[in-house]
């Protein structure tokens, strides 16, 4: 089945002014989609809001057309998997446990873990290759592991669509490539919709289907990465004068930024 | 079987014997020590019963009693510390040994109240609009009850609610007595009648906690995991929170307030079976049981020929542990 998950002209706040104004768009399912913007653009509000962690001030958000907050909190959490930015491990769980948690919407009171429940959990560690790490305590391990490991938790909930806030952040490059080739491989192989919030704009540009760009609480542009990656969209969004030309491993758009101080060979190249 | 599993298994049974030997060494030893006939006799016996046998008889409700109020502290320490996920959370920390404390004073003071029942009554009045309020106050601005609000909010109630306790209390000495009888926190005075009225709250309470096991489990992983997991985030931590108030209340209404058992316990059963909470209830409330007993019977034998509360003993174990606690570098936020 496909899940279609949607802003209609959504406005997300903290109490106060809004933070995301009068948003409007449909996520492609089947696809990635990469949220980007600068800093307090309001794309954490918006994935946030997506997950029903906020609710919106006015608009609404829905899937396949019935508004999220008149789901049910475990039927949402069957079709709508979430990893937040800041998950917190308790002191020595152990892999397979952690991930063993992503089963709670599917379970029911006092009834014990299912063969569906083991089945689930041993296919999403191997999915993220976590499985060696299954009886290891979740804190000896290094990030790109724990990050492994808490998609591999998400990927036990089964959703159709999964929302990951910054899943690369404080990786290094090595690993951010790893994650999202991962999570590329679970989207092809699976169908899973993923929308993701990244700051890495080039690796953005690399791995989305889908391109969300935002200003200001609002949608500056949104598509293709070929078609919306560009020059004027990056001082648009970012404020920053840059060069954005095909990078020479994938053919996507990357963007090499200006700055101050390192621009000569490129005027001089120009001139 | 994995390691883990193996050691929650040693972990279990040995509870069952630590519980075993305390009930035993519960009844033999005291300001009078018995042998084993009068055990049996005192136990089994009918009619007219030796001295040695009725002293057994008196130190069966204690010793029942001590096993109950034990497991309900350590329980209640549990949840707390699920629900605030704060490590160094105990059942003082939403205000409700001193809001209970303070209900009792003022009972004591205002209505002569003197009865088990009453006391019952205005200790878990006590701790439920304290930890109501403190609920509430953790509650307000962004972000809702959060652990941090949570135990601030906590900390701030428990002590206006002490100088408040004071502010009934001076004046009023002859009233002291029957309230530090109470505060200093024991289970010598014992009696059926308590066992009776604390039980069916004891039930009550470990029932409830049972039902939120799974999503306090869940919420352990933090509020957006938990909630992107389809958990009622402030429901689940409303039942977790007032199970663990009826079951500290109840206990603190006939007991008085005994620390560090429910501070304890949760941290030695995580390090032995790990987090997960359908583990650390059972497990803390029979190492609870063992220690709240343990630490009675410890004060009959260091007090003789009188005795010295459990609450003091607990206290005397407790705060190295607490210190303990506190500088093991691995314990964090849950």
């Amino acid at each position: 089945m496909e899940s279609v998950l949607a802003v209609r002209e959504a406005s997300v706040g903290y109490g106060g002014s809004p933070v995301v104004k009068g948003v409007d768009f449909c996520i492609p399912s089947g696809q990635i989609s990469v949220l980007i913007g600068a800093n307090a653009c309001g794309k954490s509000t918006l994935l946030k809001a997506m997950a029903r962690l906020l609710k919106p001030t006015s608009g609404e958000i829905t899937l396949n057309g019935t508004r999220i907050d008149k789901i049910s909190t475990k039927a949402l959490a069957r079709q709508l998997g979430l990893l937040p930015q800041t998950p917190i491990a308790p002191e020595g769980i152990t892999v397979s446990e952690l991930v063993g948690r992503g089963r709670f919407p599917h379970r029911s009171f006092l009834r014990g873990f299912t063969k569906e429940d083991y089945t689930a959990v041993a296919e999403s560690m191997d999915s993220m290759k976590v499985s060696d790490l299954a009886d290891r305590s979740v804190d000896e391990l290094s990030g790109g592991q724990r990050q492994r490991v808490w998609i591999a938790m998400a990927l036990a909930q089964r959703t159709d669509i999964l929302l990951l806030d910054e899943p690369t952040t404080y990786l290094d490059v090595a690993h951010q490539i790893e994650i999202l080739d991962m999570l590329t491989q679970l989207n092809r192989s699976r169908g899973t919709t993923i929308v993701m919030v990244l700051h890495e704009v080039n690796l953005a540009a690399r791995y989305a289907d889908h391109l969300f760009a935002m200003r200001d609480g609002k949608l500056a542009a949104s598509g293709s990465p070929e078609k919306i990656f560009t020059e004027s969209l990056v001082k648009d969004v970012f404020s920053l004068e840059s060069v954005v030309s095909p990078d020479p491993v994938s053919g996507m758009p990357m963007m090499f930024p200006r700055g101050r101080y390192h621009s000569e060979s490129i005027l001089r190249k120009n001139i | 079987m994995s390691r883990l599993n193996a050691r929650r298994g040693v972990a279990g049974i040995a509870c069952v014997i630590a519980l075993a030997l305390c009930a035993a060494l519960s009844l033999t030893f005291g300001a009078r020590s018995v042998s084993f006939s009068e055990i049996y006799g005192g136990l089994f016996g009918q009619g007219a019963l030796a001295m040695g046998e009725l002293v057994v008889r008196e130190r069966i409700p204690r010793t029942v009693f001590g096993l109950i109020a034990g497991a309900a502290l350590g329980m209640s320490g549990a949840l707390m510390q699920a629900v605030t996920r704060n490590p160094l959370a105990d059942p003082g920390i939403l205000g409700v040994n001193t809001g209970a404390a303070l209900f009792v004073v003022s009972g004591i003071a205002f209505f002569k109240i003197s009865t088990l029942n009453q006391y019952m009554a205005f200790a878990l009045a006590g701790a439920s609009v304290s930890a109501v309020f403190v609920y509430f106050v953790g509650s307000l601005g962004r972000g809702g009850a959060t652990p941090i609000k949570l135990a601030l909010a906590g900390a701030a109630t428990s002590a206006a609610l002490s100088s408040l306790i004071s502010a009934v209390l001076l004046p009023r000495a002859s009233q002291m007595d029957s309230f530090r009888f109470w505060q200093s926190g024991g289970i010598g005075g014992s009696t059926w009648a308590g066992i009776k009225t604390v039980s069916p709250l004891f039930l009550l309470g470990a029932a409830i906690a049972i039902f939120a096991c799974d999503s306090l489990n869940a919420l352990a992983l933090g509020d957006d995991v938990a909630s992107g997991l389809g958990v009622h985030t402030g429901r689940s931590r409303l039942l977790g929170a007032s199970a663990g108030v009826l079951l500290c209340g109840a206990t603190t209404a006939i007991a008085g307030p005994i620390g560090f058992v429910g501070l304890m316990m949760p941290h030695v059963a995580r390090m032995v079976a790990g987090p997960d909470l359908k583990w650390v209830l059972p497990l803390s409330s029979a190492g609870g049981a063992v220690m709240l007993l343990g630490a009675d019977i410890a004060g009959r034998l260091l007090g003789r020929p009188g005795e010295i509360d459990a609450g003091l003993v607990t206290a005397f174990v407790g705060a190295p542990a607490l210190i303990v606690i506190a500088m093991r570098s691995k314990v964090r936020s849950l």
